[in-house]
């Protein structure tokens, strides 16, 4: 049995221990899977910077919004911005805060066809109807000349589970096809006319690269990492346009010219020379006013930083830092908050 | 202690036999205090699990009230499920549940009993007990490794060779080669999953059958095979139904696995190479970012659905085993 002074010296250790924890300020946010390895380098450097834990559930926007709406995380993040009638539902007020943006890329597999394919949106919306169900198309050697495309069966990959890459990528098909729009329409899950499912960006991904003749989307971080076909997509002025850093910040800049105040916009299909068609902000959602004052100020503190130094960790991971106009309005609509 | 055990008379030499039923029913009031409680809290224990399920069920249908009272009984009769236009229907999740799960028993149920067959009958006694550990650390692997095996291994081994062949089969079944992402690769990967059970039960209910009914059969001149039929698997049919009871209760709650493999098309085809979807499969995927109540309560209503399913097949199976049973004693 442990001696009268072990025991108190046991007890003193777990207080020290206890009290420390308690003392170290931690936040807690859920939601998009889409931002997750941006997010979780930004939280592991901001902890190594100014020590507050931040600890990030990537369940999926959706699910981030429920949280946030029964308190049970301090801020949330999705790809589809809140409607209305979820954003009554959080206690105060909820602030959209553009965290970064990407890009969705339409990748393929087919034999003998290198990357950099060339689909507009009509084509693109009837090859995910199921309207045009094979590569040697007219529709898409038209677009094509000079490519030999062969007879093959077209083998669309959709998402089988919610996700805001569905929701972004469905927003632009809905604006370039009303064919689409009436059919199927846009949201995080939809009834797809056409295709298997896969569970996950990387799902997609692998089936896409095992089946001849598959098309899907992924975000533009795993068709780079996984060295995958893509395709050139027409953008609203006309030219072919490839995903990039690049091509997503110009599309970004197109859409500042009438971003509305609370930043909730899509800016799929998008104006400008170089802008790629399919993309958008991940944002950050916060309480408009948050009780706790010291878990505010290391939100707002954390918040701050992501603008300044997580945007320059962005492009190393295949995100897009937002355009510098864009970051100072954020950093104004950051200010608001009250705690 | 009280004197509340009788010894009935037995012949000198014999131990006497405790009896305690009869006098249970007659003299409860004459019991220790001790037993009484430690009966009271046994009952309760084993009263809690139908109350826990009872619980279940009217969570899910309160959860699920929105969804019927918006779709009505088109829910159970439609294969459309829309979450944009909030129209839902169960019919094709429940198809793909039970057809998965139907191909996992016809996969694990003959070669299971095949297995076990094997290890009690035909393997050297020395061996058997490695034979048998082989299959059970099947059953450790855990189902999400199951389901990147079969997405990564199993769909393209069955696109690439078993299903060019599949399709020359004449009939409904087999009509069109697809990814490999079908109804059959995830009752075929159910169907590996489940086979450690079915094999372990089977095993059970193989050695308990004793040596001298085999004994019996040979020595009245029927042949290995015969005798084995007659001895071993005749009087274990209620046993064997059982194994494949339990199989069927994990195969229709598999989700992970599933929800890899099956291609995620809610559509109903008799076509085993098309994609389909089953209702653990579409509860795993969408549950996380649906957002409307509508889809939320549909959600709910799918989980409301599997369990009255899975609640009804197992009730059918213990009759059946309990008709067979009662059979086999006649």
């Amino acid at each position: 049995m442990m001696t009268p002074l072990k025991k108190a010296g046991l007890a003193a250790a777990l207080l020290v221990g206890f009290a420390s924890q308690m003392s170290a300020l931690s936040l807690n946010g859920a939601g998009s899977t889409f931002i997750y390895p941006l997010a979780s380098k930004w939280f592991y450097s901001y902890q190594q910077d100014k020590g507050v834990e931040i600890n990030y559930q990537s369940i999926g926007s959706g699910a981030g919004i429920q949280q946030l709406q029964s308190q049970t995380v301090d801020f949330g993040a999705t790809d589809a911005f809140m409607t209305e009638e979820q954003m009554s539902a959080v206690q105060g007020g909820v602030i959209h805060l553009p965290a970064t943006m990407g890009a969705v890329a339409v990748v393929y597999n087919v034999a003998g066809v290198d990357t950099g394919l060339k689909l507009d949106g009509s084509t693109l919306s009837k090859i995910f109807l199921g309207t045009i169900s094979n590569w040697n198309d007219p529709a898409i050697a038209a677009l094509n000349s000079g490519v030999s495309l062969p007879d093959l069966k077209i083998t669309v990959v959709h998402r089988a589970d919610g996700s805001g890459t569905t929701s972004i990528f469905t927003d632009y098909l809905t604006k370039v096809s009303t064919a689409w729009a009436t059919t199927a329409g846009h949201s995080t899950a939809i009834k797809w006319p056409a295709g298997v499912g896969a569970k996950g960006n990387e799902a997609v991904a692998g089936v896409v690269r095992q089946v001849n003749g598959a098309i899907g989307y992924v975000e533009f971080a795993y068709a780079i990492q996984t060295k995958m076909a893509y395709a050139k997509l027409k953008n609203k002025a006309g030219a072919y346009i490839d995903p990039s850093m690049d091509s997503v910040s110009k599309a970004a800049e197109g859409a500042l010219r009438r971003m509305p105040e609370d930043f909730r916009v899509s800016f799929t299909n998008a104006s400008g020379e170089e802008s790629y068609p399919i993309c958008g902000f991940t944002w950050f959602l916060v309480p408009a006013k948050i009780a706790d004052h010291a878990k505010g100020q290391a939100l707002v503190d954390f918040l701050n930083w992501s603008m300044d130094e997580g945007q320059k960790m962005a492009p190393s991971l295949n995100y897009a830092a937002l355009p510098d106009s864009l970051v100072e309005k954020v950093k104004a609509k950051i200010a608001t908050i009250q705690f | 202690m009280s004197s509340t055990v009788t010894t009935p008379e037995t012949s000198p030499g014999s131990a006497p036999a405790p009896s305690f039923g009869n006098n249970l029913k007659a003299s409860r009031s004459a019991l220790p205090s001790g037993d009484r409680v430690f009966e009271g809290l046994v009952a309760g224990a084993a009263g809690v699990i139908p109350l826990l399920a009872a619980a279940m069920l009217l969570l899910l249908a309160v959860a699920s009230w929105t969804c019927f009272q918006e779709q009505g009984f088109g829910f159970f009769t439609t294969q459309d499920w829309d979450p944009v236009k909030e129209h839902f229907g169960m019919l094709a999740f429940a198809y793909g549940t039970l057809a998965s799960s139907a191909i996992a028993l016809l996969t694990a149920g003959p070669i299971g009993v095949g297995i076990a067959l094997a290890i009690t009958e035909f393997t050297k006694p020395k061996y058997r007990e490695i034979a048998a550990w082989v299959v059970e650390t099947l059953s450790a692997i855990p189902s999400v490794i199951f389901g990147l095996w079969g997405m990564f291994v199993m769909a393209p081994f069955m696109r690439a060779h078993i299903e060019p062949l599949l399709v020359h089969i004449p009939g409904p079944f087999f009509r069109e080669a697809g990814t490999g992402l079908s109804l059959l690769t995830a009752g075929l990967v159910v169907g590996i999953m489940i086979l450690p059970t079915v094999m372990a039960v089977c095993r059970e209910v193989f050695n308990a059958i004793p040596i001298s009914m085999r004994e019996s059969a040979l020595a009245l001149g029927s042949t290995r095979w015969e005798a084995v039929r007659l001895a071993v698997l005749a009087p274990s049919t209620p046993g064997i139904i059982g194994a494949l009871i339990l199989g069927m209760g994990r195969a229709l709650g598999e989700t992970m696995a599933v929800t890899m493999v099956i291609g995620n098309r809610a559509e109903i085809s008799t076509n085993l190479l098309a994609p389909s979807d089953s209702l653990a499969s579409a509860i795993a995927n969408q549950f996380a970012e649906a957002a409307s109540p509508g889809h939320l309560s549909a959600l709910a209503a799918l989980g409301f659905v599997l369990f009255l399913i899975t609640m009804l097949l197992n009730m059918a199976a213990r009759l059946l085993v309990w008709a067979v049973a009662n059979r086999v004693r006649h």
